[in-house]
């Protein structure tokens, strides 16, 4: 693989795979994703179902859909991708993801194209899907403008890109660095660096730079009392979500 | 396959509809052969239905077929009593008519319900019947369940939901415990067939033994649950049927006129039961395996249809996503929305019958007076109506009469 030739910031990459084993357990260090992931993927099927005109009740609703998840982890997008039917491709920077993903997947008796490698790389071999997920990556990447580009390319015209990230407000500085870093411990201290966050104006202005057109945004709201996500018309004041097309 | 439901009473069969009606995979796994499950002789069975689980069986689609044979309640009267004195001064009467849910609750004699869900199973490609055998074991690994069947057939699935009663064996396979006492009571009840017409109103008479309900039946018949300590029981078990008469008529009063009986008498004894837990890896419970109540309000049924609504509609909102919907983190989304429910449930029926179950006269003097405030408070008397009828707090869709 082309790795050497990417934006991905290796010390970032580094964080990510000392947490890699931990994956699936949710009551283990990735708990506050497992927390988050129904809303996640609440936000992603409902926009892919709208974008291709298919109904999540029915069987299989995916099928026939080939959808890349960037930075997949262990693959907890990308085994309900699978299981909705979709043909997945997993992709991830941190090589030591891939191995854990695959396994898991056999044990779930799901078929996931897990692959180390990147966005740009993926992008540089014509490869090309319907929908692409990019979680909580581009606060991780070093060059924004150009990761953003590869992902576009990804993208078949009339494809949509999910794409969620940390607002940079003086809220998410202190929900996301103090209190999930220094106080519940939810994430190790310097998983993120509030600097790099991005508002949802800015991230709009990077997604038509890369020639996509932005067609929603909601926010994902912790509520502490029901200790629970949901997801919010209003209030993207700490984590967001964004969804833009290719145009034909 | 989807989910394994073990247990065809009543909470396993309206489950199996809902989430298939969803579009899930579901096998139901029933000890009972059917011809045993709907025998169209009317055997003095019925349930009391609140408004909103009734909501759940027209959701399912079964309501059409039992709404012709159900009695609405249109007024509940609570009374505190004692046995050959009629109805103390003081009582409690919930109109119907104050509240916008219409009518509160009916009275769905067994017969009806079981037929009505056994045509709709029948009539449901996603659902797998199997009857006649029982579900010896059931192993979970990170891909899924494993049950292993009497005839010794294996079925796999990602989870499998314990719908088999007070003693599941399914919760004792997930190394699930129980809280469980006894009251030290038994409860009876029976159809009888009265002079008088019931105009549609239940009653809740609170006697120093427990309580007797008495439950409107289509034409003059009622349905009559009543409460005896386990001493007593043990005599009134035994009693012929002239005998048994004897004993209810001044217990029930005259206002009905002459009783007799309409059916069979059974007994049995009332435990207070809940499950330490709702939900394990690739297990959920509901119904009786997870709670059983007092049955004084006769809320056994509405809870465990309650279990059914919460418990669809987070497995089929985890499988349009995506999710495994045997992972214990999707399982204890239903766990979280029914155990204070539950708990609330049972304790207030718990403390309404230590409260009523005695002869004390103070204790009798506070509750007719309670029972004569609560009356003069139209407001609060429809918040206990409501709460009564279902339809508070955080209820599932399904119970909101809504599809999935």
């Amino acid at each position: 693989m082309a790795a050497e030739t990417t934006t991905v910031d290796s010390e970032e990459v580094a964080k990510f795979e000392a947490m890699a084993a931990e994956w699936w357990d949710p009551n283990g260090k990735f708990k506050p994703l497992h927390m988050l992931n129904p809303c996640r993927l609440d936000y992603i099927t409902g926009q892919i179902a709208a974008e291709f005109g298919r109904d999540l009740a029915d069987p299989s609703p995916f099928a026939g859909l080939r959808i890349l998840d960037i930075g997949c982890g262990g693959g907890l997008l990308a085994e309900p991708m699978a299981r909705l039917g979709a043909e997945v491709v997993g992709a991830d920077a941190a090589e030591r993801n891939i191995p854990v993903a695959r396994i898991h997947a056999e044990q779930s008796g799901l078929e996931i194209d897990y692959r180390h490698t990147t966005a740009e790389a993926l992008a540089e071999a014509g490869e090309q899907f319907d929908a692409v997920l990019n979680m909580e990556v581009v606060e991780h990447v070093s060059d924004p403008p150009a990761y953003l580009a590869a992902c576009q390319r990804l993208l078949k015209p009339g494809g949509i890109m999910i794409c969620s990230t940390l607002n940079r407000t003086p809220k998410s500085y202190v929900m996301a660095i103090v209190g999930a870093e220094h106080v519940m411990r939810w994430l190790p201290k310097g998983t993120h660096d509030w600097a790099k966050f991005i508002t949802p104006d800015e991230l709009f202005d990077l997604l038509r730079q890369a020639g996509l057109e932005p067609v929603d945004r909601k926010g994902f709201v912790f509520n502490p009392l029901g200790w629970s996500w949901s997801i919010s018309d209003r209030d993207l004041s700490v984590n967001y979500v964004t969804a833009s097309v290719k145009p034909d | 396959m989807d989910a394994i439901l073990i247990g065809g009473g009543l909470n396993g069969p309206a489950l199996a509809l809902a989430l298939a009606q969803a579009g899930l995979e579901v096998t139901l796994v029933e000890r009972l052969a059917p011809e045993l499950r709907t025998d169209p002789d009317f055997d003095g069975r019925s349930y009391a239905l609140s408004h909103a689980p009734a909501q759940l069986l027209r959701a399912i689609g079964i309501w059409d077929a039992v709404a012709g044979h159900a009695q609405p309640i249109h007024k509940i009267q609570v009374t505190d009593g004692r046995a050959g004195e009629g109805a103390a001064p003081f009582f409690l009467l919930f109109d119907g008519a104050e509240i916008e849910e219409w009518p509160p609750g009916y009275v769905v004699e067994d017969r009806y319900l079981r037929r009505a869900y056994q045509d709709a199973l029948d009539a449901e490609p996603r659902i797998t019947q199997i009857t006649g055998v029982d579900v010896t074991g059931h192993a979970v690994d990170d891909g899924g369940v494993t049950a292993t069947l009497s005839d010794g057939r294996a079925l796999t699935a990602q989870m499998v939901v314990g719908c088999d009663g007070v003693t599941s064996r399914t919760a004792a396979r997930a190394g699930i415990g129980r809280m469980s006492w006894s009251y030290g009571q038994t409860s009876f009840s029976c159809a009888i067939s009265h002079e008088k017409p019931h105009n549609g109103i239940a009653h809740q008479f609170f006697m120093p033994p427990g309580p007797l309900a008495i439950l409107p039946l289509p034409g003059n018949r009622s349905s009559i649950v009543w409460t005896e300590t386990d001493s007593a029981a043990r005599r009134i078990a035994e009693l012929d049927d002239d005998a048994y008469l004897a004993l209810l008529r001044p217990r029930v009063g005259d206002f009905l006129g002459d009783i007799a009986l309409a059916g069979r008498r059974f007994h049995y004894p009332v435990p207070l039961s809940i499950a330490h837990r709702f939900a394990a890896p690739r297990v959920a419970l509901v119904g009786d395996a997870a709670h059983r109540v007092h049955p004084l309000a006769g809320q056994g049924l509405n809870a465990g249809l309650k279990d059914v609504g919460a418990l669809a509609e987070v497995l089929v909102e985890a499988h349009r996503r995506g999710e495994d919907i045997g992972r214990l983190d999707v399982l204890q989304r239903y766990e979280r929305w029914r155990r204070f429910d539950v708990a609330t449930l049972a304790w207030m029926t718990d403390g309404v019958n230590r409260l009523f179950s005695n002869d004390n006269p103070l204790l009798r003097l506070g509750r007719d007076i309670g029972l004569g405030v609560i009356n003069g408070l139209p407001g609060l008397r429809r918040g206990l109506m409501r709460e009564a009828a279902g339809v508070t707090g955080d209820v599932p869709k399904l119970l909101r009469g809504r599809a999935l």
